[in-house]
């Protein structure tokens, strides 16, 4: 395989690498980068563990080569904060114990934080009844958010952590 | 500390710490993404060659010969192993199949080879260049046939296979009313997050592991014993798995072909099973075929009742308990259990969580919803009715320590508002949709394991609490720093917990829902060793020494807790042991739960609108912990109850939908709002802690629930797991 040259944007910085094209977005992060918060629980595009956000969309990682994203801005759940400097939804979700093994945490909590921009922007989803009304509703998050799936299953506990952090940006 | 008497008034109960609903402790650097799981240790094993396990293509037969050269040859490529040259192998106590397999192969999928490259697409790519050549032996891959053949086995989970009391027969024949069904549930699969996943390094003779798994005692020995070599030569370092369910009780072949692999190039190896190779290559809760047989009273009150198991494992394997609970959750004086094992050749069936309990409450709780419209009685009010407070097998010389089944029974009807549920199935409808309720009883054997801790002092007063303990997402570490700060006095922030690292004092591990007791209960024993040590140096009587804001008081004098430690710190090991509570008494956790659905009457798609439940598991170390571990099983018990179903190709023996996408478990649309009730209950005779498990309470009974409630709601009685639309359909359009 040719190795080829690719620069990412993640979180805010240039990374140069050279790559087996045949490299995943998800092992570029995870192998190449040693960014291991985003979690790989399929590698099929299956389970939502590899979620992150590219150009502002959330994205299954594991299903995109990285050679597809020279010059993307990536956020990871490393970029949204740290243990220390926890973004509000990192932070919402440790208040409502929105986990149990937090294998599928980073990619659930990218996900948040992208389902509340979608809604903000007015995307409908299937269960909008009104295409022109896009809003909160705990339903709509929960159909959003069915790509991630928790086998912990704290599902009522991530709802209630994205709930929060809605009506905190409402306030 | 031997714990073999009723614990009476002790430390614990203070209950300023323990019984908190505090944050985990571990969850900040979860969220932030920076807990280490084990394919992701760069920090301690840079710069690793990367494994990919190559499954078998055929369940049974032999192997004639692997051609590895083209594969050799590939770019990348540093070593590929199979059997031929991976050196003799034993075979651990706990896998019935070998995780290499080779020559002969005794399961599809199971390990025949491992390619280590340089990189992860090159192994991956590499390996489809191995040729394997087979003989393909016949199989036995049909359970309905196996059960012709089926023996009873050795025992069940170390009790006899078949038990029986007082003229099952005599009685059930007599009965006025009687249940005779049989009920079926599928081979399912724990489907964890995080694969099985190992990091492999050998420094010298020295083999460390960075794996996932529950249990890192058993891991050592397993290893040790596989690899041939001493067990002092193994470490193996769990702080992070991501999820288990049973999955991960033992040493698996992504941890065997990573030692192998790392010993084979000489630098460390990582090696992860790939989604679609996990529900066939590891192991598998067991499909079971149940018979119940319920005679009753007119009104419900239990005469005779029967529960025959069958299940299917490869040969040397074990059964699935599914009768276990018969034998203690109903009153009833003619009684019979049986257990029958048909081998079959199908991949490892194991521990999944609450094994016997999860499938076998499946069966008993719909049986008992049958006996209750057959009595014309409540279903709530008949479970009341057959209570007991003891073993009824081993009669009232043997009471439950702690039982309060009635309880829950009768504050969860009340919180759900199961008055209101129509006894009549088919009656309640909105818009297209046929509303019902159900109910069912929750009932889990509670066990206790020996334990250990090491609790150390630095000269700053720093309390860290080391144990090989794991934490699979149930809490550990938080409970652990809880119990450490009640006793000591201090406060969580104050108390650092490691986990999981096989250089610490062996635990009890995570199974069987025993490690939140058992592995407190450890630290418990030694933070009284502590106590004694410490109020010996301040000069303090043990007994009268009052730890607490981080002194020690005696005598109307304080010490702080740093000044008694001295400047040197100290450090202790210590460990829980039990001794035969548990046979004297009998030892369960006890609930019910309750689900309202929504069927749609064109469609048979099947809303689980409500559940709630309510539990009396002792003492609740951390209600936050703990709501989740319940709400979690029980939103797999919803899986069990209308999804999950590995399906059995017969012709080839393998289970076909081995992914994600094609075997399906509960996303975030399936589960609504979940509630959650735990009853004041403390148990002395469960450990000095008071408290019993939770983690797979909350999955018994649960799908059991959902299936009364979608037979309230329709008139549509299913006996065959999962309850699928297309089941659901077809009894609509017959009723
Ligand atoms: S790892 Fe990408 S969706 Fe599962
Ligand atoms: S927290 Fe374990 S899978 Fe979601």
């Amino acid at each position: 395989m040719t190795m080829t040259p690719t620069t990412l944007k993640v979180n805010g910085k240039d990374v140069r690498m050279t790559l087996d094209p045949r490299t995943t977005l998800l092992d570029a992060l995870r192998e190449h980068l040693h960014l291991t918060g985003t979690k790989k629980g399929c590698d099929h595009g299956q389970c939502g563990a590899c979620t992150v956000i590219v150009e502002g969309r959330r994205i299954n990682s594991c299903l995109t080569l990285a050679l597809m994203h020279d010059g993307d801005e990536i956020a990871t759940i490393e970029g949204l904060g740290s243990a220390d400097k926890m973004h509000p939804m990192q932070q919402a979700f440790v208040t409502h114990d929105g986990y149990q093994c937090g294998y599928c945490t980073p990619g659930q909590i990218c996900s948040a934080v992208a389902v509340l921009e979608e809604i903000e922007a007015g995307i409908p989803s299937h269960v909008t009844e009104d295409l022109n009304k896009v809003a909160y509703s705990d339903a709509e998050v929960r159909e959003r958010m069915s790509g991630n799936i928790c086998r912990c299953a704290a599902y009522p506990n991530i709802i209630a952590a994205i709930r929060d952090v809605a009506e905190g940006d409402k306030a | 500390m031997k714990f073999d008497q009723p614990a009476t008034l002790n430390p614990i109960d203070r209950a300023r710490v323990v019984g908190k609903p505090v944050d985990r402790i571990d969850g900040p650097l979860k969220v932030a993404g920076a807990a280490p799981y084990a394919y992701e240790r760069h920090d301690v094993a840079p710069n690793p060659a990367y494994g990919w396990m190559i499954g078998s293509a055929i369940a049974k037969g032999t192997i004639n010969s692997i051609d590895t050269t083209e594969a050799e040859a590939a770019p990348g490529v540093l070593a590929v192993l199979t059997h031929a040259n991976a050196g003799a192998l034993g075979k651990g106590n706990m896998n019935t199949a070998r995780l290499l397999g080779g020559p002969d192969i005794q399961h599809y999928d199971q390990a025949v080879a491992l390619v280590v490259a340089e990189t992860f697409e090159q192994a991956r790519d590499a390996a489809k260049l191995v040729r394997v050549d087979y003989t393909q032996g016949q199989g036995k891959f049909d359970l309905l046939v196996g059960v012709k053949t089926a023996q009873p086995p050795k025992s069940v989970q170390g009790s006899p296979a078949d038990t029986s009391v007082g003229d099952f027969d005599g009685a059930f024949k007599s009965a006025a009313v009687k249940v005779d069904q049989t009920y079926t549930t599928p081979d399912q699969s724990h489907a964890m997050m995080e694969p099985h996943a190992t990091t492999a390094a050998w420094a010298g003779d020295k083999l460390t592991v960075w794996t996932s798994n529950q249990m890192v005692t058993w891991a050592v020995k397993e290893m040790a014993k596989t690899l041939k070599i001493a067990p002092e030569n193994v470490q193996v370092v769990s702080p992070y798995i991501g999820g288990g369910f049973g999955s991960k009780l033992f040493l698996r072949a992504d941890a065997l072909l990573a030692a192998l692999g790392a010993r084979a190039v000489g630098r460390p190896v990582k090696v992860a099973l790939a989604r679609p190779q996990i529900p066939n290559n590891t192991t598998h809760r067991p499909a079971t075929i149940q018979r119940l047989r319920i005679g009753a009273t007119k009104d419900g009150v239990i005469q005779a009742i029967g529960h025959d198991v069958w299940a299917g494992d490869l040969p040397g394997g074990d059964v699935e308990s599914a009768g276990l609970q018969t034998r203690l959750l109903y009153a009833g004086k003619n009684r019979k259990t049986t257990h029958r094992l048909a081998e079959l050749d199908l991949p490892e069936g194991n521990a999944m969580r609450a094994p016997g309990e999860a499938v076998g409450l499946l069966a008993l709780e719909v049986a008992m919803d049958e006996l209750a419209e057959a009595c014309g009685v409540d279903p709530v009010e008949l479970r009341i009715k057959n209570d007991i407070q003891y073993d009824p097998e081993a009669g009232p010389k043997r009471p439950f320590s702690s039982r309060k089944l009635i309880e829950c029974l009768q504050q969860g009807a009340e919180r759900f508002g199961w008055s209101k549920r129509n006894p009549k199935p088919g009656q309640v409808r909105e818009g297209d949709f046929l509303i019902g309720m159900g109910v069912a009883a929750a009932f889990r054997n509670n066990m206790a394991m020996p334990s250990g801790a090491r609790v150390a002092i630095d000269g700053k007063g720093r309390i860290t609490v080391s144990t090989d303990m794991t934490d699979i997402g149930t809490g550990t570490y938080t409970i652990i720093a809880q119990t450490a700060a009640e006793l000591l006095g201090v406060n969580v922030s104050d108390v650092t917990v490691k986990l999981g690292d096989s250089s610490f004092p062996a635990s009890a591990g995570s199974g069987g829902q025993w490690g939140a007791n058992s592995s407190t209960a450890g630290v418990y024993a030694t933070c009284m060793t502590l106590r004694g040590m410490l109020a010996q140096k301040a000069g303090f009587n043990a007994e009268d020494a009052l730890f607490e804001d981080g002194m020690i008081k005696a005598a109307g004098k304080a010490i702080p807790l740093r000044d008694a430690v001295g400047r040197e710190g100290i450090s202790v090991d210590d460990k829980i042991e039990f001794g035969d509570l548990t046979e004297r008494y009998a030892q369960a956790t006890f609930g019910a739960h309750f689900c309202e659905v929504a069927v749609d009457r064109f469609t048979g798609e099947v809303h689980v609108r409500r559940m709630g439940g309510a539990f009396a598991a002792g003492r609740i170390l951390n209600p936050k912990t703990a709501r989740s571990q319940v709400i979690g099983a029980m939103t797999m018990g919803v899986g069990a109850a209308l999804m999950e179903e590995l399906v059995v190709d017969k012709r080839f023996g393998y289970f076909v939908n081995h992914d994600m996408a094609e075997y399906h478990v509960p996303v975030h649309a399936d589960i609504p709002e979940q509630d959650v009730l735990f009853l004041d209950e403390l148990d002395d005779k469960s450990s000095p802690m008071k408290a019993k498990g939770v983690g797979e309470l909350g999955i018994c009974g649960a799908g059991a629930a959902v299936a009364n409630a979608i037979y309230n709601a329709t008139g549509v009685r299913l006996r065959d797991y999962p309850m699928t639309l297309d089941k659901v359909i077809g009894g609509l359009a017959k009723a």
